[in-house]
Formats: C-alpha cells, sequence, structure tokens
C-alpha cells in the first residue's frame, strides 16, 4: 500500500508516494538523498539517526514517513545558519573535538540543538542527560559536553558567511 | 612555529558536522540493489533444507543463494585451513549469525521480506557456548578434523615449580576477561560493483589494500583492476580488518545480476556477525616475597576462538603473553596458552587486542600482592618498576624487547592529581558509617605493545608487510597532496599528517591535502590498526617530506645561485642564509621543479615527488598510570566513578586535541568493559545481548570526566619519538575502574571480582556480608 507524504524538509516542500511502512530515515536518505542522517542501530537506541520534527529531536528510525504528512523536519544538511555558517553547536563540536569518526555526529548535533533550544545554558549533568539517547564510540563524550558548552557560551556564533 | 604539538583543529570535521561525510551506505549508484542475510539461529545445527521457492517468487527478488550456489568456491579467507568459515554455511552452522542465505532485491525492505519467507530446516546438535563446555570431556566436537576443540596448545618451557615452592609467598587467580563486541556505531557495510572493467568494493574497512589484494587473490582476478575503497569510516576498533562473508558475496553476486550490491548490516547482525573480541580466561600465579617484590610470574591463557579460529584471533594469546609481565621486573616468567573453539561468533581483534587481558591480569595480581603483604599498592608498583636505567630491558618474550618508558615518573605525575591520602582517610570514615556509600581507590600503571611494526610482525597475522607507505607529491602550485597506505577511520590522520609534513615541507598547513582508502589511488598500503598510524605512517610522511624538501632546496639554490646548504625557509619562501632580500617562493619551486630547463644539473621532473615504504626497528611501547576512584551504593550494589585521572606516555605527542580524545575514547570503552559489557550467552549457544537493548554500550550520562596528564619519553624506533596512543585507554582503564571495585570491598574479604562488574555482583558480595 503505497500513501502521498508531503513533508518539509530543511524549509523545502518535499512530497512523494511512498510505502505505509517507509521509514522517515529512509525517506531521507534514499528518496531525497540526504545521506548525512545515518542509522546505527535497530532498537532506536543509538540516536544517530535523530532530526528535528517541529523543532523536537526524534528518532527518525521510529518514525513514518507517512505519519508526519504536513510537518516540518530540519536534517543536518539543514542545521547551517541562514548565511551559510555553521550553528553554534556544530563549530562547538568542531572546536572542542567532539567528534572522531562522525558517523554520530549529526545525530548528536541534532540532539544538542534540540537541547539549547529548551535550556540555553544546561549543566554538565543536564547535557549528559539529554544526550543519553545518542551513543558515541568514539570520543567518550567529554568532549562532546564541552561541543554544547561551547555552543552554550557562544548562542551568536557567525563565522559571516564562511563553511 | 612547528605544527608538531599544536592543537590544530580538524581537516576531517567541516564535512562531517555538515552531513557531507561520505560512509559506504550513502553510496547509491545507479542500479543499485541491496543484499540480506538469512542468518542461523540455531548455535550448532545440522541444515537438513533450506526452502527458497517463496523468496525468489516475490517481485523484485533479483537472487537467492544458498551455499549451493557457491559450491566451488573456497572457504572464507583469513580462517585456519580446514577449520575456515565457508562463505554460506555447508550442511551445518556453528555459531548464531552464520549466514546461511542471502537475498538480492531491488530494495532493502524487498530484500528483508524474502529472507523472512526463506524456512531452513534445521537438526539441533548439543552447542558448546563457554570454554569450559567446550573443553569438558565429551563435549560435541566442532570440527571433526580437530578431533577435539583445542586448536592449539602451547605448553610452558619450564613451569617454574622450584621458584615458586621456594618463594616466601604465593597468590592465584582465575580471570575471565569478558568477551565483548566492538560495536562502531556503523556496522558493516560494503558496496560491490563486479563490471566489464573489473570489481570496485567500498567497505567499511581499514586496511583496504589488505582487502584487495585478498579478493582479487581468492577471485583468480588481477589486482590492477580490483579497487578497494573505504571512504569515511564510521568506526573500527579493529573489527574491520577482518575478513567476512559480505564482501566476497556482495562481489559475486554483482557479477552474478551485473548491478552493483549493497549490504548494510543491521545492528543486531553486527552484534553476532562482526568478530568480538577479549574472551579469554586467564589462571595467573605469582610468587612474591613479604615486602612485595615480585620474584615468579606464570600465566595461562585460555583463548576463545568462537567457531572459526582467524589468523588475529590465534595471535590474541600470543600478545597476551608476550605482555604478561607488563611494566615489572620479574626474574622469571612462565607463559602457556591454548586456543579453543565454542559455538559462538568468531573473536578477532578489538581496541587493544591481547594487551587489555595482559594488562588486567598483572595489575590485579599487584594489587592482590598489596592484600596479601599489607604493602601500598602503589609501593608494590614502585617496589617492581623497571628502572629507567634499565632500558632497553629484553623480558621473556622475544616479541618484546622494551625500549623506553618511566613508569615511576608517571606514577609520580599521578599523584600529584590524586590526593591519596585524604582518600584513604575519607574511604577508612566511610567505612565506619553505614549510611555512607563505599570508596575505593584503584591504580594501574600499565604498559602495551604498539607500532605494528617492526618487519614479520604484521605478516604474522596475515599482512603483505609491516611497513606503511606515504607519498607526498608537490603540486605546481605549491600545495602539496599526500597520500598514506594508513586507512584513517576517526583518528584524525589527515590533520595529523598535514602537521607533519607542514613543518618539514615549509608549506601552509591549509595547503596540505591527504588522501587514503582507495586502492586505486594511494600506494599499495598496510593499514590503520595496533596503534601504528602515527609511529608507523606518520614517520612516513615525515621521511617523504623530508626527502622533497632536500630536492626543493637544491631548486631554489640553482634558482638563487647559491649553495643548497645555505637555503633556509620561511613563510613558504626559500632563502640565502644571511641575505633576506634574495628569496624564491615555494610556488616557483614547485612550477619550475617540473621543467627541464629550469632545473639544477643531474636532477629530473619529479624530483618533489616521493614515496616511502617506512619501516620501523622495533615496536612501540606506550605506558602509562592511571587512577580510578569509585562510589558503591551499599544498597543498590551500583558502581559510580567519582574520578579518573590518567596520565599518558606516548612519547611524542603530534596534536595534544587529538591525543585527548584518544584517550578519552579508550578509556570509554575500558570502562565499558569493566562495568557494563559482555557478550553473554546462554548454555544452548544462544546470544542474549544481541541488541543495543541489551549490550550496554554506555551513553554519556553513564560515563564520567576525565583529568589527564602526560609525560614524554619519546620513541626511539622512530625520529618522531610517537609511540601511538589508539589503545591506550583501553589497555589502561579496565584493572584501574576494578582494583577501585575490589579495594573499596577489601575489608569484606573480597580479592577479585569478574567484569563486568554488574550492580548484581556488588549487591551479592554486600549482602553476603551481613
Amino acid at each position: 500500500m503505497t500513501i502521498r507524504t508531503s513533508i518539509t524538509v530543511n524549509g523545502k516542500d518535499t512530497s512523494r508516494e511512498v510505502e505505509a511502512r517507509t521509514l522517515l530515515v529512509h525517506y531521507l536518505r534514499e528518496e531525497l538523498g540526504l545521506t548525512g542522517t545515518h542509522v546505527g542501530c535497530d532498537t532506536s537506541n543509538c540516536g544517530a539517526c535523530t532530526v528535528l520534527l517541529d523543532g523536537e529531536a526524534v528518532k527518525s528510525c521510529t518514525v513514518f514517513a507517512a505519519q508526519i504528512h504536513d510537518c516540518n523536519i530540519t536534517t543536518i544538511e539543514g542545521a547551517a545558519q541562514a548565511d551559510g555558517s555553521f550553528s553554534p553547536v556544530q563549530e562547538g563540536f568542531r572546536q572542542e573535538h567532539g567528534l572522531q569518526c562522525g558517523y554520530c555526529t549529526p545525530g548528536m548535533i541534532m540532539a544538542s540543538t534540540a537541547l539549547l533550544t529548551e535550556n540555553p545554558n544546561p549543566t554538565e549533568e543536564e547535557i549528559r542527560h539529554a544526550l543519553e539517547g545518542n551513543l558515541c564510540r568514539c570520543t567518550g563524550y567529554e568532549m562532546i559536553v564541552n561541543a554544547v558548552r561551547w555552543a552554550a557560551e557562544n548562542p551568536n556564533f557567525t563565522s559571516g558567511g564562511a563553511k | 612555529m612547528s605544527l608538531v604539538g599544536a592543537r590544530v583543529l580538524r581537516k576531517e570535521d567541516p564535512n562531517l558536522i555538515t552531513g557531507n561525510g561520505q560512509y559506504v551506505d550513502d553510496l547509491q549508484p545507479a542500479g543499485c540493489t541491496s543484499m540480506v542475510f538469512v542468518r542461523s539461529t540455531e548455535a550448532h545445527a545440522k541444515i537438513r533444507s533450506i526452502d527458497t521457492a517463496e523468496a525468489l517468487a516475490l517481485p523484485g527478488v533479483l537472487a537467492v543463494w544458498t551455499s549451493a550456489n557457491i559450491a566451488q568456491l573456497a572457504n572464507c579467507p583469513g580462517g585456519l585451513p580446514g577449520l575456515d568459515q565457508p562463505l554460506l554455511a555447508k550442511d551445518i552452522v556453528r555459531f548464531v549469525g552464520e549466514g546461511v542465505a542471502v537475498v538480492v532485491a531491488t530494495d532493502r525492505y524487498i530484500a528483508a521480506d524474502a529472507a523472512e519467507l526463506i524456512i531452513v530446516d534445521y537438526e539441533p546438535l548439543p552447542a558448546v557456548a563457554s570454554l569450559s563446555a567446550a573443553m569438558a570431556p565429551g563435549a560435541v566436537v566442532l570440527h571433526e578434523v580437530l578431533g577435539g576443540n583445542t586448536v592449539h596448545f602451547q605448553d610452558f618451557e619450564n613451569p617454574l615449580n622450584e621458584a615458586f615452592a621456594a618463594a616466601p609467598r604465593t597468590a592465584s587467580l582465575h580471570i575471565v576477561n569478558n568477551r565483548c563486541a566492538p560495536s562502531p556505531i556503523e556496522p558493516n557495510v560494503c558496496l560491490a560493483d563486479w563490471g566489464r572493467s573489473g570489481l570496485t568494493l567500498w567497505a567499511a574497512f581499514q586496511a583496504p589494500h589488505h582487502l584487495r589484494n585478498t579478493i582479487a587473490q581468492y577471485f583468480g582476478i588481477p589486482q590492477d583492476s580490483t579497487r578497494v575503497v573505504a571512504p569515511d569510516v564510521g568506526g573500527g576498533f579493529g573489527a574491520k580488518i577482518n575478513f567476512v562473508p559480505e564482501f566476497f558475496l556482495t562481489a559475486l553476486l554483482s557479477k552474478e545480476i551485473g548491478k552493483p550490491v549493497k549490504y548494510t548490516q543491521t545492528r543486531s547482525e553486527c552484534l553476532v556477525a562482526m568478530l568480538h573480541g577479549r574472551a579469554q580466561e586467564h589462571d595467573a600465579s605469582v610468587a612474591f616475597d613479604n615486602d612485595g617484590r615480585i620474584l615468579a610470574l606464570k600465566l595461562t591463557v585460555t583463548q576463545d576462538q568462537g567457531a572459526y579460529p582467524n589468523g588475529t584471533g590465534m595471535g590474541l594469546p600470543v600478545l597476551t603473553t608476550a605482555m604478561a609481565a607488563g611494566c615489572y621486573r620479574i626474574p622469571a616468567v612462565a607463559i602457556s596458552w591454548r586456543n579453543v573453539v565454542t559455538n559462538t561468533t568468531p573473536v578477532a581483534a578489538y581496541r587493544g587486542a591481547g594487551r587489555p587481558e595482559a594488562s588486567f591480569t598483572i595489575e590485579r595480581l599487584i594489587d592482590l600482592i598489596a592484600d596479601e603483604t599489607g604493602v601500598d599498592p602503589v609501593e608494590v608498583r614502585r617496589r617492581n618498576f623497571i628502572p629507567v636505567d634499565a632500558f632497553p630491558y629484553a623480558t621473556h618474550s622475544p616479541l618484546a624487547m622494551y625500549d623506553s618508558g618511566n613508569f615511576a615518573g608517571a606514577l609520580d605525575e599521578l599523584l600529584k592529581h590524586v590526593n591519596y591520602d585524604e582518600l584513604k582517610k575519607e574511604q577508612e570514615k566511610r567505612r565506619q558509617d553505614p549510611a555512607a556509600k563505599l570508596l575505593g581507590i584503584g591504580f594501574a600503571s600499565w604498559l602495551e605493545i604498539a607500532g605494528f611494526g617492526p618487519p614479520g610482525s604484521l605478516e604474522a597475522f596475515g599482512h603483505l608487510a609491516s611497513w606503511e607507505s606515504a607519498q607526498v607529491r608537490i603540486q605546481p602550485d605549491g600545495s602539496a597532496i599526500i597520500f598514506t597506505g594508513a586507512s584513517p577511520h576517526g583518528q584524525g590522520t589527515v590533520t595529523t599528517y598535514a602537521q607533519i609534513a607542514a613543518d618539514e615541507l615549509g608549506i601552509d598547513f591549509d595547503r596540505i591535502s591527504v588522501k587514503h582508502g582507495d586502492t586505486a589511488v594511494v600506494p599499495q598500503g598496510i593499514g590503520t590498526m595496533g596503534s601504528r598510524a602515527v609511529a608507523v605512517g606518520g614517520e612516513g610522511v615525515k621521511t617523504a617530506s623530508g626527502r622533497v624538501y632536500e630536492n626543493a632546496k637544491r631548486i631554489a639554490a640553482h634558482l638563487l645561485e647559491a649553495s643548497a646548504e645555505d637555503i633556509i625557509i620561511e613563510d613558504e619562501k626559500f632563502f640565502v642564509k644571511g641575505t633576506p632580500a634574495r628569496s624564491v617562493p615555494w610556488s616557483e619551486v614547485a612550477w619550475k621543479s617540473f621543467q627541464p630547463l629550469e632545473l639544477p644539473g643531474g636532477m629530473e621532473p619529479g624530483a618533489l615527488d616521493s614515496t616511502v615504504f617506512q619501516q620501523v626497528p622495533n615496536f612501540s611501547f606506550p605506558s602509562g598510570a592511571y587512577c580510578c576512584v569509585v562510589e558503591i551504593d551499599r544498597e543498590t550494589g551500583g558502581v559510580n566513578i567519582v574520578n579518573m585521572y590518567l596520565v599518558d606516555d606516548c612519547g611524542t605527542v603530534i596534536n595534544p586535541l587529538l591525543v585527548e580524545g584518544q584517550v578519552h575514547g579508550g578509556v570509554a570503552q575500558g570502562i565499558a568493559q569493566a562495568l557494563y559489557e559482555h557478550m553473554l550467552y546462554d548454555p544452548s549457544g544462544v546470544p542474549r545481548t544481541s541488541t543495543f537493548m541489551d549490550y550496554l554500550v554506555p551513553a554519556a550520562s553513564d560515563l564520567p570526566g576525565y583529568i589527564t596528564g602526560r609525560i614524554n619519553t619519546p620513541n626511539p624506533s622512530n625520529t618522531l619519538g610517537a609511540k601511538g596512543v589508539g589503545e591506550s585507554g583501553s589497555v589502561g582503564a579496565p584493572p584501574a575502574v576494578v582494583n577501585a571495585v575490589v579495594d573499596a570491598l577489601s575489608h569484606l574479604g573480597v580479592k577479585h571480582i569478574d567484569m563486568p562488574v554488574t550492580p548484581i555482583k556488588v549487591w551479592n558480595i554486600l549482602e553476603g556480608a551481613k
């Protein structure tokens, strides 16, 4: 069975005829070619597939594309600022070495972005708690915590459009 | 200013933080199809029949293969002759997760549907899911050709009976080093496209040339038209060096159906099909005097190889026993090991590969000696350390000729951070207060063997050689491209190599690119494993850059009509020493290096292009001193790490930011092994931890912050002085954590707890003591 779904992704309207069972992550990666969102598990534990659904962090492996008709999705490809500058969270990850292999990073950045929207000045404990649904196998997390703190301390970061 | 040693931000990051990384699963060539496995649900069974009819009939299915389709093909490379794993199980399965059939379909959903329709009729056999079961008299035999389940037994050369009989004191431990699943967040992924011009295989792999050479040999096709590409790789930790059937099956099926075939492993598959690590049991005895001085050490390692032993797995107990004595001067050391097959996932390298096991046991024994003699654990370490003036130090093992270190110095540095006396007082106070959490302080003075390696070292694991390639190519505009045979997957090698080259070449860091991972582009290489990328590969970059720089100086001298010895470089300009007015920019030297008419006599175009196959004379020996402070909740048995102090000696640091990252990551995996992770099987061989719901990869909320320090004894085997740091944390952290827990409970008579130290184990101890 196929269903037509219309989803706004990174500000652009998309519309596709999809199988009812198509996961949002596969819609993003395979229908739209937005491969920055990754898959790391099949039990919604790892958070590599985290995107923003109407501003809230969700795991796109546990959302059906057909289920979010007329919703707004932001993926890592839409995380940068309008002028092309990295977002404060992206820049924080770079400044604080919050990534190594980079596979969990898009999900981490989206989950951190959602956290800072809700709580612009989180403590270390609040950051660790907020990111407990996102697994990283490389960093040991301290530098991810530092990256989020960097973003909290530099909310107006801009590189003047330099990417 | 030197870039080596500077905190430089990574060149890798802009792509990775914007979703522009390119991992294998991101590739979707035209006509790409999807392969899905049917994997065994039985640990040990005969296959009576496989019914594929319904699967084949499903629209969109392009192929369904069982072993019958590939009967003429050899088994998967990398195994031991006669004990190797078939690409798809023939007649019999030997572990849950072994591939039984594969489906290729136009998309992954259809392929998964078809796999569900395949009916495998099994006749279950008794299974052996543990070392004790596999070695029990009358145990079912996995491989008839062996006659039993022991693959290899290396006995003691001398069991040191006299030394133990004569010693004032002896103590023994039986230690289980828990089986772990490496679990990179990107599972195994590969994409094969075998067309008229040859085979290209994109693979999440740590050693692309190793795979290219092997896959070409396996199919009997030339290596020139076989290409392996490891693009961005989402973590490896040793688990992506192994040859697994997936690579060979996607290639074969691509040739068969004439389309690209992609395989993307699910996490549940990854936990049972990606090779496991550790899985050793140790019988360790130590003889010592009343002052805690060690007189003799005896270690037998029993290595669980899983169902199909492979070269790397067989090497693990060799490394463990080579490093059995750690950083201590022990007059007599006896080692013995045994490799045993069980009905479980095969075992190979996982971060540290054999060395965390060694360090765990010797560091547990040190604390046991402290407990027996009443000498403080820090003091026992000091009394037994190999002193700094003893290097080079020959150990009991011909593999391990320690060449540098300062074990007492690292411990001194550590104790500057740890308020040890205060902590001991606090521990005593809390023991008297039933409402207080128990406190434990654990130390580990660890040492590992890394920087693989000297000639012969990697050959023993099936690799072509042990050098690493580096090619430096100056472009006509004076920028540089570096090609490396090391194939990084998170280490930041692109950045560190550019730092090394920038210093050697005098070219700006931003005008140096580093390419890797593509066998069609990079000179024959070896790969990233065993903490070798800087100690061997980075040294190669330095050597090649130095050669290019010498020739560039000759060209500059020719252009400036001066002698090459008088040429110096600053801000990408070559000067004649003492005459700053006369200079020629790197860009001009580079441009003219391609023009025969501009070159000094005897020099040919291409002089600013150098390829080096860097050899090193010895392994490297990273070491360090770690301290873990834990609190234990008396009600729940829960262990909480209060502080983790880490002093590393990795020799010269190229980039402190990246070294810190490697230490943190290794320590996190070490803590995970100590407290959380355990790949568990029930007695029938069914895995009980085959999803991330059950297998506890820790999250940010499960791990502490880290307090780091450093000492530096340079590596004498390379001119950089770097030893490698990738594996360090995984070697040092487990004994520090477990020593802390045992210390917290030592007043209850606890001598040892096996990893992972779960709340229920601790709670049972606390309840038993009531």
